[in-house]
């Protein structure tokens, strides 16, 4: 965990230099998706696993194990709706709310 | 050894960029720093250096092509006047808190409105708070002396801080001067090359710049980042130290001059010193009256200490300010100087005029009015028009 490291706890002498970070994919300990106003719901009976809404997700909400969906990272999911928008056969649709 | 020439202060900065060859330089042209990029492109199409230029659509675009640019490891710079550098604002503060070492050259500019083409130092001054190091000139020989120290500083393990080099737009950077420069070896050796510790282009190191910063990460970066110009102080003064090694030309934070003995002194900063060290030499030589001169070079970091013990014999003292701050009091560096002399406890009477805006000439008479007037001040102990004006025509 990169809060192992600097945290919020950490004096200003070991800020690193312009808050540089030095690693990838931190957003995993931050849960973004936590101002979502509006929730897509996978439908997985109407699902055809053409898996076009995966990779329109600017979040990478949409994970895929074996050639499949799964369902949404709610954690990160902040609900812009482009994947209701891009499915063919009505399997997401947004609900208000988290 | 060093090259005579004759040079207006765009074309020795130009050419100070041409000895050193950067990286990348982004440019979006405004006058009175137009030549600038200018000169530039001609040195990049002959193939005299291979800096990219980026022919940007506007300079809220060139600064953030620089910071982009600075990020991925390249030693980037930009050039920039007036509302240019307003339109900068936003990346100004990104380039100093990311710790990027862009250098700017800034050929100062009065800021709209009205809007106006001439000198005065509203642009850089309104940029004095954004964490950038400022470095004034003034001479052209001085504005490319500044520029070749630019990057030895700004890129400093202990400093990465961005570093505005600043003339005073027409007076120096169209006015053609003789000028000493140094040759392209010596320049080349003394400037080095960018050797960046972390930088976006590197395959063997995962990086991410500018992230958020939430309240309980912001003031601890905004306090390691003062510590970056604290460092600056020193780093200032060993970069001019290794200048004057190989120029014979010294520099420090400001120039004192006929300081030593002053009982009255003007503080200013760029092209008017000149014209007022010839008010200075005229007073001495006609009346053998003390007046001495204080001119500011490094603005950013602001000297404080320096400038007190500098002034604490005097009994009087003007601060002139190229630019308003609308505080309806007085400008910029008035306020700042007079808390230093405030801190040290100097019992200088201080009062703090504004000259040159928008271009206004300010002269060898206007000088001599003003020691005349400091000389009043202290013989009787009552400052009266504590921010008045130089040059303004009053009813």
């Amino acid at each position: 965990m990169i809060s192992d490291k600097i945290n919020e706890s950490s004096p200003w002498q070991d800020i690193t230099e312009g808050n540089k970070i030095f690693r990838a994919a931190t957003s995993r300990e931050f849960c973004t998706g936590e101002w979502r106003t509006s929730t897509p719901v996978w439908d997985q009976e109407k699902c055809k696993q053409c898996l076009l809404c995966t990779p329109v997700c600017p979040d990478s909400s949409i994970p895929v194990k074996d050639k499949m969906r799964g369902e949404f990272d709610y954690d990160h999911c902040k609900g812009c709706g482009i994947c209701a928008r891009v499915c063919p056969f009505g399997a997401i649709t947004m609900k208000e709310g988290k | 050894m060093a090259v005579r020439e004759r040079l207006s202060g765009n074309e020795a900065v130009a050419y100070a960029i041409r000895q050193i060859n950067p990286d990348v330089m982004p440019a979006f042209p405004i006058t009175p720093s137009t030549e600038i990029p200018q000169y530039v492109a001609n040195y990049i199409a002959n193939g005299e250096i291979d800096t990219e230029f980026i022919p940007v659509e506007s300079e809220h675009s060139s600064m953030s092509a620089a910071v982009g640019a600075s990020a991925a490891g390249a030693r980037t710079l930009t050039a920039t006047s007036s509302c240019g550098l307003a339109l900068m604002w936003e990346e100004l503060y990104v380039a100093a808190s990311n710790r990027l070492p862009v250098v700017l050259a800034l050929v100062n500019r009065a800021l709209s409105g009205p809007i106006n083409i001439n000198a005065d130092h509203s642009d850089s001054m309104g940029a004095r708070d954004s964490g950038w190091i400022q470095i004034y000139a003034e001479s052209n020989q001085e504005a490319y002396d500044n520029f070749l120290q630019a990057y030895p500083i700004a890129e400093h393990r202990d400093v990465m801080l961005p570093v505005m080099i600043c003339q005073d737009g027409f007076i120096t950077s169209h006015g053609v001067e003789n000028i000493l420069l140094v040759e392209d070896e010596a320049v080349k050796e003394f400037v080095g090359e960018r050797e960046p510790e972390h930088y976006l282009l590197n395959p063997g190191e995962t990086l991410a710049v500018g992230p958020y910063a939430v309240s309980s990460y912001y003031m601890e970066t905004k306090r390691a980042q003062r510590q970056a110009m604290l460092n600056a102080r020193r780093v200032i003064l060993e970069v001019a130290a290794r200048f004057r090694a190989m120029t014979g030309r010294e520099y420090g934070f400001f120039e004192a001059y006929r300081l030593e003995d002053a009982e009255y002194a003007v503080v200013i900063i760029g092209s008017a010193a000149g014209t007022c060290k010839a008010a200075v030499e005229q007073i001495r030589n006609t009346t053998g009256k003390k007046v001495g001169l204080l001119k500011i070079r490094v603005f950013r970091p602001f000297p404080e200490e320096e400038i007190a013990a500098a002034l604490a014999h005097v009994k009087a003292v003007a601060i002139l300010d190229r630019s308003e701050m609308f505080s309806a009091t007085g400008g910029p560096l008035g306020a700042e100087v007079r808390a230093a002399l405030y801190q040290a406890k100097c019992n200088a009477e201080a009062v703090n005029y504004i000259y040159g805006l928008g271009g206004r000439d300010i002269t060898v008479e206007d000088f001599c009015r003003v020691y005349e007037k400091l000389e009043r001040i202290a013989a009787e102990h009552r400052v009266t028009d504590m921010f008045d004006y130089i040059g303004l025509r009053s009813r």
